[in-house]
């Protein structure tokens, strides 16, 4: 199925909860509201014409310009992406879905925007979701083991956002 | 009586001794670097594995923020060290696929040569290394004997011998050189004067030659050996099912019988590359697998790497063959300081150890916005897990080993 197909049916099966898209990027994508996730990744691996099997990778992407300057050409509203990368064995066909997220959650600087986990859905989320959590930031809904997986479990913020300061000092170590 | 043991708990039964966690790692010997296990064991038996991992991260993503992409490059050869070629070039044709470009045939003749090349030096430490999980450390002697003829010479490609920063963004580096002086290790091997000098592709002919005679030679070592079968065939089995579901590529998949490779499946940006070439994509089960082995267990995922080894020898010579009638130069001109349009790619590459993807966000700046390496051995570590559940200790790093992981990778 070519990318416009795949669309079509996730906006026929799920209707105003496909949110938007962008099928003429180099690789087509389809936003999914936020609340049903879970339900459109599980209807892409199971569903007989779409049958994606494999999450290729799940990350996030934080879009925010700290410095003022630049702010005017940036051409993006703060916000934080998780992409899904799904493809499918049996087909041979590929999307990319996006969930939009606010950067903080209720505009509160340091409390993580949510999104329900999918680790459910396909073994390797549960992995690929902590690392999201470790270094971009996002809160997983409902993931059995929400912990750190690269940083310690003890490091203060989430190194891939954009304002994240570099610590001076952890556990007596000298930073800079 | 029957020596085998059905399932090994019932035996521990009547001789129930008391739980115990155990910190396999980081600096364990057949954990493959600094992988940490905590393992909650019972006597022989291990009921649970818990992996921890993060203890060689190098901030690689960040600090891809931060550079363009010609100067991340060698921040990849660091991923996938016994493998930096592949992870040069999943990293290089990302970003063309994000600028448009087009690189000539004669890179990409280059880039499949040295690619495969490197695939070959990858899998022989892959047996090597798990030879000695297993306890025997011939073949690592032999596999390392192999692999530094092949690390001399990339050495005379482009000066390195284990972060070559080789394949870049354009093309290569550096085109194959004329007359270089043959790899000491060849010239004891074979018998020639060590002061022999002849072109590069001559001396890779005469390694490959002498290479391929030695294929059975591992087989009769490990593959074949009883020792060998009694420790690997049956164990760790992987089901089909599972290995999509926790996103396992390269052998640890094909080993559980998924025909997958990106080679001849992946992006048609990527599978052009090896258009003209013929090769067979091993895929368990095999009919040379002893009796006891099934399909996913450590067996079929070791010799899944073996055969693959054949594939890329047979590669190798067809690049060898069509590179001097190939059009085109080695490296098209790139600026460092190109800007990167405003658009996302996300391209996977065969790499040795399974599909290597790459993620660029481009946002008018010559930096990309947003860099992401997925590792492939991060997600097939990630059946440890759920795969060493209820197995002997003993049985531990064979399963582990099984999967040929590399850390720097997992960590980046």
């Amino acid at each position: 199925m070519t990318a416009e197909q795949i669309q079509a049916l996730l906006q026929e099966r799920f209707g105003d909860k496909i949110t938007g898209g962008n099928m003429q990027a180099i690789d087509p994508w389809v936003e999914v509201s936020p609340s049903a996730i879970v339900d459109v990744c599980r209807f892409a691996k199971t569903d007989s014409r779409l049958l994606m099997e494999h999450l290729n990778d799940l990350t996030g992407v934080d879009y925010f310009e700290p410095d003022a300057a630049k702010q005017k050409n940036f051409g993006h509203q703060p916000h934080v992406e998780v992409v899904y990368h799904l493809s499918s064995y049996t087909h041979k066909h590929k999307i990319t879905l996006k969930v939009i997220l606010p950067r903080w959650q209720n505009d509160k600087a340091g409390e993580l925007p949510e999104v329900p986990s999918v680790s459910g859905v396909w073994g390797i989320a549960n992995w690929h979701e902590r690392e999201c959590y470790d270094l971009v930031g996002v809160k997983f809904l409902g993931h059995p083991n929400h912990t750190r997986i690269l940083c310690d479990d003890d490091w203060v913020g989430h190194p891939l956002r954009k304002d994240y300061e570099f610590p001076l000092e952890f556990q007596g170590i000298r930073g800079k | 009586m029957s020596l085998t043991i059905e399932d090994p708990r019932v035996v521990e039964f009547d001789v129930r001794t008391d739980e115990m966690l155990v910190n396999m790692g980081p600096q364990h010997p057949s954990t493959h670097g600094v992988l940490r296990l905590l393992l909650r064991t019972d006597g022989e038996i291990c009921y649970e594995v818990t992996p921890f991992i993060g203890y060689l991260h190098r901030c690689a993503e960040k600090i891809g923020e931060n550079l363009t992409p010609v100067q991340w490059v060698p921040y990849t050869d660091r991923m996938d060290y016994l493998a930096a070629m592949n992870m040069n070039l999943g990293m290089a044709l990302a970003a063309e696929k994000l600028l448009g470009m087009e690189v000539p045939e004669k890179a990409n003749c280059l880039r499949v040569m040295i690619g495969e090349l490197n695939r070959v030096a990858s899998h022989l430490v892959g047996m090597g290394a798990y030879g000695l999980d297993l306890g025997t450390f011939s073949p690592f002697l032999y596999a390392f004997r192999e692999r530094e003829i092949i690390l001399d010479l990339f050495e005379e490609v482009c000066g390195a011998r284990l972060t070559y920063s080789y394949i870049t963004v354009g093309g290569v580096t550096h085109d194959l050189p004329n007359q270089i002086p043959i790899p000491p290790g060849l010239a004891a091997l074979i018998g020639k004067s060590p002061n022999t000098k002849l072109s590069w592709m001559e001396a890779c002919t005469l390694f490959l030659d002498w290479l391929e005679k030695r294929i059975s030679e591992y087989h009769t070592l490990l593959t074949r050996n009883h020792i060998f079968i009694k420790r690997t065939a049956g164990l760790g089995v992987l089901t089909k099912e599972m290995a999509m579901d926790y996103g396992c590529t390269g052998p640890v998949l094909r080993g559980s019988g998924v025909d997958w490779d990106l080679r001849r499946d992946g992006d048609p940006f990527y599978t052009r590359m090896y258009q003209g070439y013929n090769f067979q994509i091993p895929v368990a089960p095999f009919k040379e697998a002893p009796n006891e082995a099934l399909l996913g267990d450590n067996w079929c995922r070791f010799y899944v790497r073996m055969m693959e080894v054949v594939q890329s020898i047979s590669l190798v010579r067809q690049a060898m063959a069509k590179y001097p009638t190939t059009t085109g130069t080695y490296r098209m001109p790139h600026k460092m300081t190109t800007k990167l349009p405003k658009n996302e790619v996300y391209l996977e590459t065969e790499a040795p150890r399974g599909a290597m993807g790459f993620y660029f966000v481009g946002n008018g700046d010559a930096n990309p916005y947003r860099a992401r390496a997925k590792s492939s051995c991060f997600c097939n570590l990630s059946i440890t897990e759920p795969m060493c559940e209820g197995v002997l200790l003993a049985d531990i790093p064979a399963i582990v080993g099984s999967l040929d992981i590399v850390m720097g990778e997992i960590d980046r």
